[in-house]
């Protein structure tokens, strides 16, 4: 694995109002405690640190920005000391370099609907069998230890494997494509020339895998892109490898994530673990609560040209988080937004962001994560944080636990 | 009571589509439409209004 080693060019957060770092550790471990506060006295916080960063917690505000693309654009939404306007060669807006994520309007839409067809419901539903089967192989490979570790020995695989059969790539990559995830989504606050290297060795794993699909052709998602059209015209294998980016980096952290929150309420909250076990039909509300709740993933756009949001002087090329996260557990929007509750039925949740971007994998995702908390469940009814041992949450956008040690009091094995 | 689709809103969350897929189908870019002329039988009304208010894009109404 050609994992970064950390070392941030910032120094420690003096301020979360004025000063923030997202990727200061402390930050995912206290992070609706830091919204919260923040949403009593100013709605958007701002930094120097990226060039420039806001960070607006309301869902008001969130909502708003999701909206605007007028002012807003998604050439960059992975927040990091890299901006797309310091790379000369970067393919600019509408395009960007992994559509549709990165593609503004009008582009994003045409690049999209090459992709919605292969993750809507009805297609995704059949992967039913195999993830749950898979799910299945996981637990059994638990066996019968005492303390396991439901993030690394669990969560984190279910979507690594699910992506991999569907681009048709090798499956014992897995630890491979976990890498490039970790460098692109975690390690940011590096030395710019460190996060371009490790930005070369995913191009060049993508074009490998490419080349060996136009050799091989087979029928998988990365032969699918190789074949779809737009305007008339054969995707640019510019635009494939950007999508197949996309997919890898975009599914991976993101659902270990949720699944791994899910388990991490599972194990501190008996009482909702116990009612999930003996009645299973509170499954579909506990997904979507858990989902709201414990939301993994913030965006980020780049602000297009100077622009006034709110009296906050924001300036081009700057950075906008966007904390879809911060915006479930507004109160504003939410009863009760700071507590869980499994039997939630209204429940309008951004946990897969708001307008246009709208995650094309929530059905994957949802389904990934159902069936995950299904199968730990069924095997596992009574389980709890393994005491003496520590929970590692996750740095930066991404949000989740990546060490989740529990120790298991009852199995059906 | 009839429920109504507003196709410029949907981005195709499928919250209405696991809540009520008697009320609600989607197309194969996983847009949501209303089955039928969108009338909502009585015993289908409260699961018409929990779709409407999960919606994450305010994109479903109840008319009549
Ligand atoms: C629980 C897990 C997941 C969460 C919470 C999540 C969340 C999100 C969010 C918030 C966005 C919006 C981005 C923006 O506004 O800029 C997004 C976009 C996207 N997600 Fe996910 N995601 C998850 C899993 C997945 C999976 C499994 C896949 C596919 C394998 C995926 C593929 C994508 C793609 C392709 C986009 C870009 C859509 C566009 O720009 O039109 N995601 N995701
Ligand atoms: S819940 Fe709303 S956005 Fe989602 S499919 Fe239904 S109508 Fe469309």
């Amino acid at each position: 694995m050609t994992t970064l080693d950390e070392k941030s060019i910032y120094g420690p957060v003096t301020s979360w109002k004025t000063d923030f770092d997202h990727a200061d550790p402390s930050y995912n471990e206290n992070a609706h405690e830091i919204w919260s506060e923040l949403r009593g006295t100013c709605p958007v916080a701002h930094t120097e640190r990226y060039g420039g960063t806001w960070l607006p917690v309301t869902h008001d505000l969130v909502h708003e920005i999701a909206y605007d693309t007028e002012h807003f654009s998604s050439r960059g939404v992975v927040v990091a000391t890299v901006k797309p306007s310091d790379l000369p060669d970067a393919i600019p807006a509408p395009i960007g370099g992994a559509p549709p994520i990165t593609s503004d309007p009008p582009f994003h839409q045409d690049a999209r609907r090459i992709l919605l067809p292969a993750f809507s419901p009805k297609t995704i539903d059949l992967w039913e069998p195999e993830i749950r089967l898979l799910c299945r192989e996981l637990i059994a490979d638990m066996k019968a230890a005492d303390v396991v570790d439901a993030a690394t020995q669990f969560a984190q695989h279910i979507p690594v494997n699910v992506i991999a059969r569907m681009l048709g790539f090798p499956p014992e990559d897995g630890a491979v494509f976990r890498g490039f995830v970790h460098d692109v989504l975690e390690a940011i606050n590096l030395e710019p020339g460190k996060r371009a290297e490790a930005f070369m060795a995913l191009d060049s794993y993508i074009a490998k895998q490419v080349q060996d699909h136009i050799d091989n052709p087979r029928d998988d998602l990365t032969n699918f892109l190789l074949n779809a059209k737009i305007y008339d015209q054969p995707l640019s294998l510019q635009h494939v490898g950007g999508s197949i980016i996309l997919l890898l980096i975009a599914g991976i952290d993101t659902t270990w994530s949720a699944i791994g929150s899910s388990l991490w309420h599972l194990a501190t909250n008996p009482v909702d673990r116990r009612r999930l076990v003996d009645n299973p039909a509170l499954m579909p509300t506990a997904i979507e609560e858990f989902l709201r709740a414990y939301a993994p993933v913030t965006m980020a756009r780049v602000v297009k040209d100077d622009y006034n949001f709110h009296g906050n002087e924001m300036k081009q090329n700057d950075w906008v988080l966007l904390p879809f996260p911060a915006a479930n557990r507004d109160p504003e929007e939410f009863e009760n937004a700071d507590q869980v509750l499994i039997d939630r039925e209204v429940n309008r949740h951004a946990a897969f962001g708001l307008g246009i971007h709208r995650c094309l994998g929530s059905n994957l995702a949802r389904l990934e994560l159902r069936v995950a908390v299904e199968e730990f469940l069924a095997a596992f009814p009574d389980f709890e944080l393994a005491p003496d041992e520590v929970v590692k949450w996750s740095v930066g956008q991404i949000r989740g636990p990546r060490e989740l040690p529990v120790r298991i009091n009852a199995r059906t094995l | 009571m009839k429920v109504q689709v507003d196709q410029s809103k949907c981005q195709g969350h499928n919250r209405c589509y696991a809540i009520a897929p008697e009320l609600f189908d989607v197309d194969d870019m996983g847009n949501a439409f209303a089955i039928g002329d969108g009338v909502v039988e009585p015993h289908l009304a409260e699961k018409a209004r929990l779709a409407v208010a999960n919606c994450p894009e305010y994109a479903i109404s109840i008319v009549e």
